[in-house]
């Protein structure tokens, strides 16, 4: 069993559509939307504010703080129940390991920046398009950083290594692998990797070489979201 | 930086370890079946060094997932015992425990450790899920590694129990072993600086920048992957780091 041709038609090296929209939340001291097919991401980031308890504070350096929710109808079965999982809150805890490799933490010692990310509506994807939007939101609210994060998930089809995997193809039958990547493309480095199924060594680094392709062309959906951000009326 | 961490790094930059093992050299295994015969339907403890893990399997009768009737199901969970780390605390489970059942439950999942199909006890109706417990008792450093190979030792022990007027009879286990089909195993690799080291101890792990913990089936085939750390890593760090998990858990497997 094979699979050749994709579910929607795209090529094994195609996006789904992006769309990326800065400053959508104004209460927040950063904010971005992302989208990517029917995956929409929303974060907003409020700070660098004070941090309590008190003896969560390291007078070294600020706290990056991210919570990655589920809204209850954003499921694509039953009502996703609200509050935290164990799912969730890996996912929470790997994308501040995403985020953080290119923020300078030490300029807000005793701080934290607290990082929101909703999924509105999903379809695969979600702590990628979740990161996506993150650190579009992180540089709104004027956070320094070295770069931009990325992050797309590729994965393997049967014996196809193929880009932006969807709900449909995850749930593919014929043996698959799901490998969500977040990385700087400027420095090459990768922030965020996971995998959930067989790959042999030769596949991994293809499908490395394919993420680093598509969060070039996330990257510069997210920089054009900036730009048209700040850019005079 | 800190002052211990600098002196990990100078150390391993001149090739030496806290304890004087390789880079590539895991601490003395063991791993010993059946540590709770009377209570659980399979356990296991496995010491890494000083760092000492066990691992007990109970079994319960559910009914499947709608959408896979025809499949038992597996739960993993751990708890960082105060009793093992000072740094733990009592309460609802923190972030690393959390990880870390996520990521052993990951290996053996996509692993596929346990033939599920042969979990099923009646179509739709009945299956059994087998809940996998683990619990560091000293924790010394690399609770992945030992958490992994705990896990599936206890899953290799353990036997159905015996049903009787459709209720388990605890205590009482029959001769038939769980359908254990496949051994993926789990190695995290760490860099320390520009070094790549194996079974890390306390200070090396209080050091580390990042990890990839990297399960691998027999054949060398990567079914599931976890980076950790507050640091990136480069796609030749990842394929080393990769060549490396599939050499030492051939070596860990000899252990089981």
């Amino acid at each position: 069993m094979n699979y050749k041709e994709r579910y929607d038609g795209r090529k094994v090296d195609e996006l789904r559509p992006i769309e990326a929209k800065v400053g959508v939340i104004p209460r927040a001291t950063g904010s971005a939307l992302f989208k990517i097919g029917k995956t929409h991401a929303l974060a907003a980031v409020y700070g660098p504010r004070e941090l309590y308890p008190q003896f969560l504070q390291d007078p070294q350096k600020g706290i990056l703080r991210c919570n990655y929710n589920m809204l209850a109808f954003s499921g694509a079965g039953e009502r996703v129940r609200p509050g935290p999982s164990r799912r969730s809150r890996e996912i929470s805890f790997v994308m501040e390991k995403a985020l953080l490799p290119v923020i300078d933490m030490e300029a807000f010692p005793s701080t934290v920046i607290d990082v929101f990310v909703e999924l509105v509506q999903t379809d695969a994807g979600t702590r990628c398009a979740g990161i996506t939007a993150a650190a579009m939101a992180l540089a709104d609210a004027g956070i320094p950083m070295k770069d931009l994060i990325s992050a797309v998930a590729v994965g393997r089809m049967g014996g196809n290594i193929v880009l932006d995997v969807t709900k449909e193809e995850e749930d593919y039958e014929g043996g698959m692998a799901d490998i969500p990547v977040a990385m700087s493309t400027r420095t090459g480095e990768v922030t965020l990797l996971q995998d959930d199924g067989d790959l042999t060594k030769e596949e991994l680094m293809k499908a490395l070489h394919l993420a680093k392709k598509g969060c070039e062309q996330i990257k510069k959906v997210q920089i054009q979201a900036l730009k048209n951000r700040y850019k005079g009326e | 930086m800190d002052i211990i961490k600098q002196h990990v790094l100078t150390n391993l930059s001149k090739g030496m370890r806290e304890d004087g093992r390789q880079f590539m050299e895991y601490r003395p295994i063991l791993v010993e079946y059946g540590i709770s015969p009377k209570s659980s339907e399979g356990s296991a403890r496995v010491k890494i060094g000083g760092t000492e893990v066990v691992v007990g399997v109970k079994m319960e009768i559910m009914e499947p997932y709608s959408d896979k009737p025809d499949e038992g199901s597996l739960m993993i969970n751990a708890e960082l015992l105060p009793l093992s780390n000072p740094d733990f605390e009592s309460g609802p489970p923190a972030i690393e425990s959390i990880e870390l059942a996520r990521v052993v439950d990951r290996g053996l999942r996509e692993g596929k450790a346990v033939d599920f199909k042969k979990l099923c006890i009646k179509v739709g109706e009945k299956m059994w899920v087998v809940v996998v417990d683990i619990y560091p008792l000293n924790d010394e450093g690399n609770l992945f590694d030992a958490a992994s190979l705990g896990a599936l030792a206890a899953i290799k022990d353990a036997k159905f129990p015996i049903i009787e007027n459709d209720h388990i009879q605890y205590g009482k286990l029959s001769d038939k072993k769980l359908p254990v089909q496949h051994l993926p195993l789990e190695c995290t690799v760490w860099k320390i600086g520009d070094s790549f080291i194996v079974d890390p101890g306390k200070t090396e792990e209080a050091s580390g920048e990042a990890r990839l913990t990297i399960a691998v089936l027999e054949d060398g085939t990567i079914c599931a992957l976890q980076k950790g750390g507050d640091k990136g890593l480069s796609f030749q760090d990842i394929e080393k780091m990769v060549e490396i998990a599939i050499e030492k858990t051939a070596e860990l497997r000899g252990h089981l």
